[in-house]
């Protein structure tokens, strides 16, 4: 088959869309379609969404199906699946993993959750103790616990990092799995966090028993694929398309020509610098959106998530201050288990502290910077005294 | 440093297809680049400049004539017809990236981009403004081979939107960039815009000692015997316009000056840090200053998405143009200034000598954040372009 272009793209576009008029057709049978139709992600393969097209056409596809209030698969609810586990499984799986989990996952139908960090593994991600042992049938036994793990109350599946050789070293003996949440070894606790709400989890797994066939990459080196994941957790944290004064600047910006009480000249000087930082944070992504459309991307990527955490943190806190005595005050702390993960969404006080968590979840900015200095621009790594040494004699 | 630079490819005609701005580099524009910088690598050495600007000239003659006469950059922003290049302030945007990153003193900014967009303005083809339009097409087609140097009779620090002086003839003007190198003042006078010879009776230029070695200032004096041997290049109407016109090409631009500035400060730490040892490691594997670097970075790739944002704009005279140059201003200044204050802290001793280049750098970039337009003047400009106004109360 030859590679699609717009025209043919087009034409498929408004054949789904006749075919299933967005107005009387379920919103999950509306999605299936798209994804039948090659039209989920153009650049994936036929039958996983794709059309083998070229990426530069999807924005196309999306602006005419948007046109013609199609609806979307919210990005937010299924950020882990869309943004982290399906480039993973695409790039690893084989092909039976990729044809039985892309599909529900791009609909929205099966939530996904990611189990990497433990209470004495966060940034040291590597240094994970979850142990996942070999049966003789081929099967995995896997003892462990996890934590801060986001959605997993919600989740379908996970994706897991396990060691599988506490005798190698400690990036060497790790392998990668999928998780069926279900699995009656799979214990979810919430964990209340500092905005009142459990957002995140506790998982504990004992005696989860996962099937070969949900190993993704070769057993021992699941770091390599881990790697995968990280770095598109990063591209989709901060990496959203945004129109100027999207995001938390719009909000504040709002809050200032709504309420010229509250103005005052030192704000006014923060929000002005802000609001520059913002106008240029969101060209910078649209600058990467280019170059990875022309397929060559820039190591901006890295940046945006840093970007991204340091200007919600300072304008959701001008914020708080620009309402004074409204700002002293919190909407609710009630001890919710949230459908959505909204960082823009509640009042001034919960979007200041949950932006707090911008610059650690999803690696901290410091442990980016690193990866910037080291990766980008080539500055040496610091002397290190665990690489060699396998995982079972370090400090723990 | 390759990680800094980038390598391009040719792209479809109409690059980004969803109307937003082309924040990327053509190849076109990639050869200009590569032929400047292989110019200024041969002629333009930092010592030599010192050198030169102690002396009193610091402009090196032969190596204008190549860079505007011979790769053509002079005539950029001049249609063909009219002498010039028929290009864009594009790919002007990026000889002065490349003007920037080795400090070059010339008076590229203001001749081929402030005097030249003012006379582009002056409408050349019409003389019914008020102006001799005859007078401006012959200096256009002079200033694009680079046989003549022009520069607006404004002080360095002008703004597109600050009160223009120099309108009393007889007056001072300081601080005027490059004036003792122009052969061609553009004065405004009460009743319009005069192309003044600069050695002509009644002109007087007194050098003053510049912050920044590499661009010469000096303080004007027009009487009105000049203004009489001058030619009118433009009416009352149309000369004021015209001037901001240039102003505001000259603002947009120098934030690619500012870039390519930046990247050099950057670029030149990090192999500095990397080469130079104490406490028996490289400077560059200490965390406390790799972070510094890696900021540095995120700071430059965002100040070459604002950079690129304001040139496209200017080059497709997009109805954004204001709020671009604007933003562009307010952050690239910023970074420039940043850049270079931490090369020299970061270079420790050497960094404060007269022998090293850093210096020459750090005097440009601190002058170049005041120049057309301060940061704060710009975010003033934005306060209003977003109707996010200051308080109404006087300051508190
Ligand atoms: C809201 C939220 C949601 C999350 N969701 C998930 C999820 O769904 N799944 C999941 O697996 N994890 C999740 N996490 C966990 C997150 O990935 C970790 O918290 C993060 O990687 C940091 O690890 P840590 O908490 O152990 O901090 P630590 O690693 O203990 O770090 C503590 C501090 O030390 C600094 N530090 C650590 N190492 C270095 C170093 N080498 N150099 C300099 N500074 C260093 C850190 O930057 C930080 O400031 C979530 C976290 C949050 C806040």
């Amino acid at each position: 088959m030859t590679t699609p272009d717009a025209a043919e793209l087009r034409r498929l576009t408004r054949e789904l869309l006749a075919g299933h008029p967005p107005a009387d057709t379920p919103v999950a049978d509306f999605l299936t379609a798209r994804f039948d139709a090659g039209l989920a992600w153009v650049h994936f393969p036929v039958g996983l969404g794709g059309l083998g097209a070229p990426r530069t056409l999807q924005g196309a596809v999306d602006a005419e199906l948007a046109a013609a209030g199609a609806p979307d698969n919210d990005p937010r609810r299924i950020g882990i699946g869309l943004g982290m586990a399906a480039p993973t499984i695409l790039g690893f799986g084989t092909d039976e993993q990729k044809r039985r989990f892309l599909r529900p996952l791009w609909t929205g139908e099966e939530v996904w959750c990611q189990l990497f960090s433990e209470p004495g593994a966060g940034s040291d991600l590597a240094a994970l103790g979850t142990r996942a042992v070999r049966e003789e049938d081929g099967d995995w036994i896997v003892n462990g616990q996890k934590v801060w793990t986001s959605s997993a109350h919600l989740a379908r599946w996970a994706i897991l990092v396990a060691r599988t050789d506490p005798a190698l070293p400690k990036h060497r003996g790790i392998s990668y799995f999928i998780c069926d949440m279900t699995d009656p070894g799979v214990d979810v606790r919430p964990l209340r966090q500092i905005t009142g709400e459990a957002e995140f989890n506790e998982v504990f797994l004992t005696d989860v028993r996962i099937p070969d066939a949900h190993r993704l990459g070769p057993v021992g080196d699941g770091w390599k694929v881990a790697r995968t994941t990280l770095m598109n957790e990063r591209v989709s944290i901060g990496g959203a398309r945004l129109p100027r004064e999207g995001g938390m600047i719009g909000t504040v910006a709002r809050t200032w020509r709504d309420r010229p009480d509250l103005r005052t000249h030192q704000l006014h000087q923060r929000l002005l610098a802000l609001w520059v930082d913002a106008e240029v944070a969101r060209l910078t992504g649209e600058r990467l959106r280019q170059q990875l459309a022309m397929g060559r991307p820039g190591p901006e990527g890295s940046g945006l998530k840093l970007s991204f955490a340091r200007l919600n943190q300072e304008i959701s806190g001008l914020e708080v201050e620009l309402l004074a005595d409204e700002g002293l005050l919190y909407d609710d702390w009630t001890m919710r288990r949230p459908e959505l993960v909204d960082f823009t969404g509640r009042e001034a006080g919960y979007r200041y502290l949950r932006a707090k968590g911008n610059s650690i979840e999803g690696g901290t900015s410091e442990v980016l910077l690193n990866i910037v200095a080291e990766r980008v621009l080539g500055l040496p790594a610091e002397p290190r005294d665990d690489k060699d040494v396998a995982w079972k004699d370090l400090t723990r | 440093m390759s990680t800094l630079d980038e390598t391009h490819e040719t792209r479809p005609e109409t690059f980004p297809a969803d109307g937003a701005p082309d924040l990327l580099y053509s190849e076109a524009e990639d050869d200009l680049r590569a032929a400047v910088r292989s110019l200024l690598t041969d002629r333009g050495d930092a010592t030599a400049s010192l050198a030169r600007a102690e002396s009193g000239s610091p402009y090196d003659s032969a190596l204008w004539t190549s860079l505007a006469g011979g790769i053509g950059a002079a005539g950029l922003l001049v249609p063909e017809a009219l002498g010039g290049q028929g290009a864009s302030h594009r790919e002007a945007a990026v000889v002065l990236e490349e003007l920037g990153r080795a400090v070059t003193p010339a008076p590229y900014l203001t001749s081929s981009v402030i005097a030249t967009q003012t006379l582009l303005a002056c409408d050349p083809d019409d003389g019914g403004g008020g102006g001799d339009g005859t007078a401006a097409t012959a200096l256009l087609g002079d200033l694009a081979e680079g046989r003549t140097v022009a520069v607006l009779a404004v002080p360095l620090a002008t703004g597109p939107d600050a009160p223009l002086p120099g309108t009393a003839p007889g007056g001072v003007i300081r601080a005027v960039a490059d004036a003792a190198t122009a052969d061609v003042l553009l004065v405004l006078g009460d009743d319009g815009l005069y192309a003044i010879a600069a050695d002509a009776p009644g002109v007087t230029l007194r050098a003053q000692t510049p912050l920044d070695l590499t661009r010469p200032l000096s303080a004007v004096t027009v009487d009105p015997a000049a203004f009489a041997a001058g030619t009118r290049v433009a009416g009352p109407d149309r000369a004021v316009a015209a001037v901001r016109g240039g102003l505001l090409a000259g603002a947009g631009l120098l934030a690619s000056e500012q870039l390519g500035l930046a990247e050099w400060c950057l670029a030149e730490t990090v192999r500095h840090t990397r080469e130079r040892h104490q406490f028996n490691r490289p400077l560059g594997s200490f965390q406390a200053l790799k972070h510094r670097m890696a900021q540095l970075w995120l700071e430059v790739a965002s100040a070459r998405a604002a950079a690129r944002n304001a040139a496209d704009a200017l080059a497709t005279g997009s109805p954004d143009v204001r709020l671009a140059v604007a933003v562009a201003q307010a952050y690239c200044g910023r970074v420039a200034v940043h850049a270079a204050e931490e090369c020299v802290q970061l270079h420790g001793g050497i960094g404060m000598t007269w022998e090293h280049p850093a210096h020459l750098y750090l005097k440009r970039a601190k002058s170049a954040e005041i120049a057309l337009g301060s940061t704060g003047a710009h975010r003033t400009t934005l306060a209003t372009l977003t109707d996010l106004p200051a308080p109404r109360t006087p300051q508190e």
